[in-house]
């Protein structure tokens, strides 16, 4: 699986409430989170995202609150993977859990500049500047969550009989 | 190589002999919890799985205590898809508005959650059963619906930082000054994916109200975990609350720390965190002169019946200052009769505070208490991050209930000292 898209960049500790913003969280649906999606920090994101662009994050990405509605809205806004430095631990579950892919790559996340087109290959974890021509090598997956990734999600993974 | 009490109480809910940093294991849950918020999405992918019924009705809880009293009709709807289910399911632990309490007050206070215990729970800060020696930990609503259709939950086995306490806390002082200053000093992903372990004598001196405090506010230095060893005090509050058995464990001599801090609680000092993360912890003689709006007295962090006392302490014959807005948040309805009965919310009443229903509330910016652009808030809130408690350009300042009730008196951020 690869991934190809242009980069919307952001800094360090990008909480859930500015990925989600609580006043948004009396719905689940995906499309009505994406509307809000990012609007706290950054009120174009809406209006300039493209499917399949590339959001990359300094440290701590989507550190605080457990929504599950944070991953939900970036991955509805049409985000095909998020690269960081680091991610805080609920928001990582929670993306292996729906299936938005994400990137752990400080090297990535510092080098990598708004607006500039970045490819991905999942398999190998090796990120692509192709504005800069720079190749990076994301953190690999253990192998339990490089098949839950592949199973497409946790509910797929139990659906598959696999926990 | 020992093991820390985190990866001893995961190695039992694995069941191995041992587990060390690192390893992924699948642990047995013993409780699964969500509220309005989180449930839904829980329920929703629960449904998917298609299966009849949950792994166990008596080990999930479902808490409505975010934007209920029902805020609105969205609201409204997503309470009821918990209540329909909790009903279609036969949830023992539903707490209908009544009986609710803000979750991580009211599951301890309901005996629901004992040492030794492994909870996930679809919150972040669910993190606050560390006080009673359990393993709990947030997650989203996902895993909650895995949990409630397996009783199982995968971990990485985290590393820990042990947290060797001495001394004891000065008048005034408390465990959100503790766990501010501590955040301050580690960052908030000082503790990234880590357990953050509470020992040494000084542990002892501490209540349990500020206990549950402290480990609420683990994962605001990104902790996976919060937890305390199981003393006299604790075994005390167990047995008061609950009629569960519980296992003690404590960390083995040789257990190995990816860091060790020693912390004096006679230094603690008085503890803010100035907008927009919790690390921005500051010390009075770098407050300033912080002219505020509001005060949010409550929370998962500070609702609890000590933290409302300390509060009506500093607040008894004086006056919240005109113009103020004081809003008291009891965490559940025992507290909110006990401080009652007790006469603090009297007392707190007649200073011209305003008593709410227990519910997470302002705290998420929810209802109950939102800000206008430019507004500031004293609060004993967990987070005070960009645009938390309304307008984007309104500000939050975390705080101890002490400081919090004495700013209510002179309109500032103030130390509690200049009141009494």
């Amino acid at each position: 699986m690869n991934a190809k898209g242009t980069v919307i960049k952001y800094g360090d500790n990008i909480d859930t409430d500015v990925i989600i913003p609580a006043r948004y969280l009396n719905t689940s649906l995906p499309e009505e989170l994406a509307q809000h999606c990012m609007e706290d920090i950054d009120k174009e994101f809406v209006n300039k995202v493209r499917p399949g662009d590339i959001m990359v994050g300094g440290a701590n990405f989507g550190c605080g609150s457990s929504r599950e509605h944070a991953p939900i809205a970036i991955k509805a806004s049409g985000i095909s993977c998020v690269i960081a430095e680091s991610f805080a631990r609920i928001f990582f579950r929670n993306s292996l859990n729906i299936g938005l892919p994400i990137m752990e790559c400080p090297e990535a996340a510092k080098d990598i500049e708004e607006g500039e087109t970045v490819s991905i290959n999942f398999d190998t974890g090796v990120i692509t500047n192709e504005s800069k021509g720079r190749t990076y090598q994301a953190t690999a997956f253990p192998p339990f969550m490089q098949d839950l990734i592949n199973s497409g999600g946790l509910v797929k993974y139990i659906e598959e009989g696999k926990m | 190589m020992g093991m820390t009490m985190t990866q001893k109480i995961l190695a039992r809910a694995a069941g191995q002999e041992s587990v060390k940093a690192g390893d992924l294991i699948l642990a047995r849950l013993d409780l699964v919890l969500g509220n309005d918020i989180t449930a839904p999405v829980g329920i929703r992918e629960f449904k998917r799985l298609g299966l009849d019924d949950v792994f166990d009705k008596t080990k999930i809880a479902l808490v409505p205590d975010h934007f209920t009293p029902n805020k609105d009709i969205k609201s409204a709807e997503q309470a009821k898809v918990v209540r329909d289910f909790a009903a279609e399911k036969d949830i023992l632990n539903y707490f209908e508005v009544g009986e609710v309490g803000i979750e991580h007050a009211l599951l301890p206070e309901k005996g629901l959650v004992v040492a030794g215990d492994v909870v996930i729970g679809a919150d972040s800060h669910t993190c606050t059963y560390g006080a009673l020696g359990a393993f709990s930990t947030g997650v989203g609503s996902t895993d909650m619906a895995a949990g409630m259709a397996t009783g199982k939950a995968w971990f990485k086995v985290p590393e820990a930082i042990k947290f060797n306490l001495t001394g004891k806390l000065r008048p005034y002082t408390s465990g959100k000054d503790l766990i501010l200053h501590i955040i301050g000093m580690i960052g908030v992903d000082g503790a990234l994916y880590k357990s953050m372990e509470f020992t040494g004598e000084g542990m002892h001196t501490l209540t349990m109200d500020d206990r549950f405090t402290i480990a609420n506010m683990a994962i605001e230095a990104g902790a996976k975990n919060g937890i305390f060893e199981v003393d006299d005090l604790t075994r005390e509050y167990m047995r008061e609350h609950s009629a569960r058995a519980f296992t003690e464990f404590t960390a083995d001599a040789d257990a190995e720390y990816a860091e060790v801090i020693d912390i004096d609680l006679s230094r603690v000092p008085h503890t803010v965190a100035f907008p927009h993360l919790p690390e921005n912890a500051r010390t009075p003689e770098n407050w300033g002169e912080v002219a505020i709006d509001q005060v949010v007295i409550g929370s998962c962090t500070n609702g609890r019946l000590s933290d409302l006392e300390r509060a009506a302490e500093i607040l008894k014959g004086r006056r919240v200052k005109k113009g103020i807005r004081a809003i008291i948040f009891p965490a559940t309805q025992r507290i909110y009769l006990e401080a009652l009965e007790n006469g603090t919310l009297k007392t707190l009443v007649e200073a011209g505070c305003v008593i709410s229903a227990p519910t997470c509330g302002p705290c998420l910016g929810g209802h109950m208490g939102i800000l206008a652009a430019g507004e500031r808030c004293v609060s004993t809130t967990n987070r005070n991050f960009l645009g938390r408690m309304g307008h984007v350009e309104s500000e939050v300042y975390l705080a101890s209930p002490e400081v919090a009730a004495a700013s209510a008196v002179t309109g500032r951020i103030t130390a509690p000292e200049e009141v009494m």
